[in-house]
């Protein structure tokens, strides 16, 4: 069936099945390759998008329970926490394979447009589902704590 | 080494790219026949986008693309590699760019693996440090004799930096682009001089990653992102146990869900096609299929480590011996023994397996995959496919992740991608992706393999024996890495523990190979990720029973000079750390290994919660000779150390009493994650040694650095790997 929904500030619809989960719809029908599937069951975060501004794991998501509403992914992610965490991701050089990094920006991205000085606690917690396996975690912390202080936070 | 180390420029090729002409200056190794530019290129110029036999490329545009020979899966190859011809080229890091390299083992194969295109044992640096310098120094040397001859002035007053060729008396200057094509025209300096270590402008600097951005943005390019016309997705039903084959299956209700297009049969299981990746993946869970066990491994992996634990009773085929073993274990003073279970891993890399594969207009194909051993893979899909292997294009692609788990000496994955491809008739583009369980339950694991050791230390307080005795399974018999296997000992089973860096006069190692249906592989830092703990634990606890220093007493051992830079590791850890005394309820571990040419040491602070070794902080040592990309190093070190410290507080993988693999995914193949990884403090030490590599060398010393620490805290090494299973027992 056709599921009509906002992704990166466009209305876009899909004909399938209305049990697809949104990580599918995203890659197969609208080319969003910058979303990836690590596990599917929502344990790695390596396919978070952000659905009505909040992070969530589109590989759980079924597209029928999303018409209407409004997803962004990394390839429409936009603003002063988005920059500041790009700015922050190249000046610590933090992906390694990169094949989890689009989860971990979409995941501080969110974080520090709640909390935008957060502690370490703040940043275990909050990306606490974002495995990376090449374990660039060090960095990552380096990065969102320097994005939060670039935002003045 | 020979005779892959010694290449010469010899060829030039013109090529008319997108951006213009280029020099493609290509380096040919010796003994080889020469390039096969001229034939590919033909006799006229084509559009081709890329020099299929060249290292370098200068493009009109003046961007510089350097063609990396080993795949880029996180380890940092597109940026050091691209360094080193940066550096000769003298070129602004700002028009440098990386891609792979097509796969054709006469150009770009690895000295390191006997001239087969493939990356792996951490030797992308070490086997590419002068063939990439030399690849730039040409290139420079062609481009300064073309703004020579163009402004008539002598070569030698001609000089170039930051991608600026500037005649100083003339005042005239240009860029590469302006004399890439009177350049090309040239014939490479059969011996380009390369730079002293003085005038480097970027090696030991660090310069930002080519890739960062492109995987900031999503951007990059993996093979699950590869989309064709037309292109069907295959996910494959495979078997749950090691051995077990098809009985019979039933797809009918596979082939009721809407949008599975074809069933197949294939020789390890059965492919459900979708025309999107949720048809597949429904189609396959609707598939019913009966398997045969009667070949299978049948046996819980409980029953194959006692196996491999009495067989480790007995002493194996020889690794390693000298003195008299049996009198000095019989007369020492005090003795220890050791037993040590190191469970089956999953290499679980973020991408799971995958590859697209496309018939081409001339009736080859095309594929797309992350290949660690182009060398394999490449003429196993020609085979499946029956063509020749000049009929098959293979893309390497960026991968999410590897440690080893897309290196398959047997290129099983590569095959099955073939299969799919020509069961579903071989004409229609095919994604062949696992998902995780497949990636999980599929097998090719870090061997179960036990460790026997017995140490004695004389009433001196001297260590006066060390016997190790290892039972494990090789995962390289009937591959074309068979070599390493000799006289019954493989290897990758016993590196690391067949000479140790402790002088002990009575020595002994030996090892078992005892194979069965599970698939096995190398998994990253291969036989170190074993070896290393048990050496590391015992001589910890060895030099404790002998009231030794776990630091001094190391280093007073490390008696032969070729153990001298690990012993200067290991001082320049400890100093780092300030010591070995940890505050209340912490304790400090450490551990030095060198593996791959690479010299390693690690101190981690240590405390206990709720039953589980907390690390707060490890301090770091590396040498690996020339620190090309420093901060390339570091991350190596901080991921190999959260690489390491996942496995061996969480991981394994067991099979239960029928033999099926328990674990399916991340919910119980635990992985580190942010809250567990300690605070880390890299040091690389200065050296003017040739570059080894730093892929897997941070992973070895993690484990026992930490169970030395968790020792002094709870009076016991973990023995029965994963640290979780037997603090919480």
């Amino acid at each position: 069936m056709a599921i009509t929904f906002e992704v990166n500030g466009e209305q876009r619809t899909a004909d399938v099945p209305e049990d697809t989960p949104l990580l599918w719809v995203l890659r197969d029908e609208l080319r969003l390759t910058g979303t990836k599937f690590g596990c599917g069951i929502a344990q790695c975060g390596a396919c978070t998008v952000h659905l009505n501004g909040q992070p969530r794991r589109s590989c759980i998501t079924p597209v029928g329970s999303i018409e209407g509403q409004q997803v962004t992914t990394i390839e429409g992610l936009k603003g002063p926490e988005a920059d500041a965490v790009r700015a922050a991701w190249a000046q610590f050089d933090a992906p390694q394979c990169g094949y989890c990094q689009s989860g971990q920006i979409m995941t501080a991205t969110a974080l520090l447009e709640r909390t935008p000085n957060p502690t370490d606690e703040d940043i275990n917690q909050a990306l606490a589902g974002n495995i990376c396996r090449c374990a660039t975690y060090v960095r990552i912390r380096k990065a969102v704590k320097a994005a939060g202080e670039t935002l003045g936070g | 080494m020979a005779p892959y180390d010694t290449p010469v420029a010899s060829r030039r090729a013109f090529l008319a790219g997108a951006g213009g002409l280029v020099i493609a200056v290509t380096l040919p190794f010796k003994t080889r026949a020469q390039s096969g530019a001229a034939a590919v290129l033909g006799g006229e110029a084509t559009a081709a986008t890329y020099a299929p036999n060249a290292f370098v490329r200068i493009g009109a545009d003046n961007l510089v693309t350097v063609l990396i020979k080993h795949i880029e899966f996180g380890q940092g190859p597109f940026t050091g590699l691209a360094t080193l011809v940066a550096e000769e080229l003298d070129a602004d890091w700002s028009q440098i760019r990386a891609e792979h390299s097509p796969s054709d083992a006469s150009i770009y194969g690895n000295a390191a693996f006997g001239g087969m295109q493939g990356t792996g044992g951490s030797t992308a640096m070490a086997a590419s440090y002068m063939v990439m310098r030399q690849a730039g120094a040409a290139a420079r040397a062609m481009l300064v004799s073309a703004a020579a001859t163009a402004w008539g002035v002598p070569a030698s007053e001609v000089t170039v930096s930051k991608g600026v060729i500037s005649h100083a008396a003339s005042g005239r200057s240009g860029k590469f682009g302006e004399f890439a094509e009177a350049a090309a025209g040239l014939t490479p300096p059969a011996e380009p001089k390369l730079k002293t270590p003085d005038k480097f402008v970027y090696i030991g600097k660090t310069v930002p990653k080519l890739d960062t951005v492109a995987k900031s943005t999503g951007e990059a390019v993996f093979t699950l992102d590869v989309y064709r016309e037309g292109m069907l997705t295959a996910v494959v039903a495979h078997p749950r146990k090691f051995g077990a084959s098809i009985a019979s299956f039933d797809d009918a209700a596979a082939r009721a869900v809407p949008g599975v297009v074809d069933v197949k049969k294939i020789s390890d299981g059965v492919a459900v096609y979708g025309r999107n990746s949720y048809a597949a993946l429904k189609g396959r869970k609707a598939l019913k299929v009966t398997w045969s066990d009667s070949a299978a491994e049948t046996r819980s992996s409980d029953a194959i480590a006692q196996e491999r634990i009495d067989k480790a009773k007995q002493r194996g085929a020889l690794a390693g011996e000298s003195g008299a073993i049996d009198d000095a274990l019989a007369s020492a003073a005090t003795t220890l023994e050791a037993e040590y279970v190191f469970p089956y891993l999953a290499h679980a890399p973020m991408e799971p397996l995958d590859a697209v594969i496309e018939r081409s207009a001339d009736g080859g194909v095309e594929v797309w995959m992350g290949s660690q051993i182009q060398s394999g893979d490449h003429p196993t899909i020609a085979g499946v496919c029956g063509i020749e292997p000049a009929k098959v294009k293979l893309n390497t692609m960026l991968a999410g992740g590897s440690f080893g788990r897309r290196a398959q000496p047997t290129s099983q994955f590569a095959k099955e991608a073939a299969e799919v491809f020509m069961a579903a008739g071989g004409q229609t583009s095919v994604k062949l992706m696992w998902t995780r369980e497949d990636d999980i339950q599929g097998g090719f694991y870090r061997p179960l393999t036990v460790h026997r050791l017995r140490g004695g230390v004389n009433e001196a307080g001297e260590i006066v024996a060390w016997e190790q005795v290892i039972a494990g399974q090789s995962f390289l018999a009937g591959s074309p890495f068979e070599g390493m296997v000799q006289n019954g000992v493989d290897a990758t089973m016993v590196e690391g523990a067949a000479a140790i860096p402790y002088h002990v006069p009575n020595f002994h190692c030996s090892a078992h190979i005892i194979n069965n249906p599970v698939t096995t592989l190398w998994w990253r830092s291969v036989g170190h990720t074993h070896t290393g703990y048990a050496v590391e634990t015992f001589i910890d606890e060895l030099l404790e029973k002998a009231g030794k220093d776990p630091v001094e007493g190391r280093l007073a051992l490390m008696t032969d000079p070729k153990h001298a830079r690990l012993a200067g590791a290991l001082r320049k850890a400890a100093a780092m750390a300030g010591g070995m005394n940890a505050p209340q309820a912490r304790a400090r571990g450490v551990a030095a290994v060198e593996s791959f040419g690479s010299f390693v040491a690690q101190v981690a602070e240590v405390s206990m919660e709720n039953g589980l070794p907390r690390v707060h902080k490890v301090w770091c040592a590396i040498d690996c000779g020339v620190a090309v990309n420093p901060e390339v190093i570091k991350a190596q070190m901080e991921g190999g150390i959260g690489y390491g410290l996942g496995a061996i507080l969480f991981n394994e993988l067991t099979l239960d009493d029928g033999g099926s693999v328990t674990q399916s995914n991340f919910h119980d193949y635990r992985s580190l994650r942010i809250g567990e990884m300690p605070e880390v403090e890299v040091e690389i030490i200065v050296s003017n040694e040739a570059p080894t590599g730093v892929g897997e060398p941070g992973v070895p010393p993690i484990g026992p650095a930490v169970a030395n620490a968790v020792r002094r805290l709870t009076g016991k090494t973990p023995q029965r790997l994963p640290m979780i299973k037997e603090l919480q027992a």
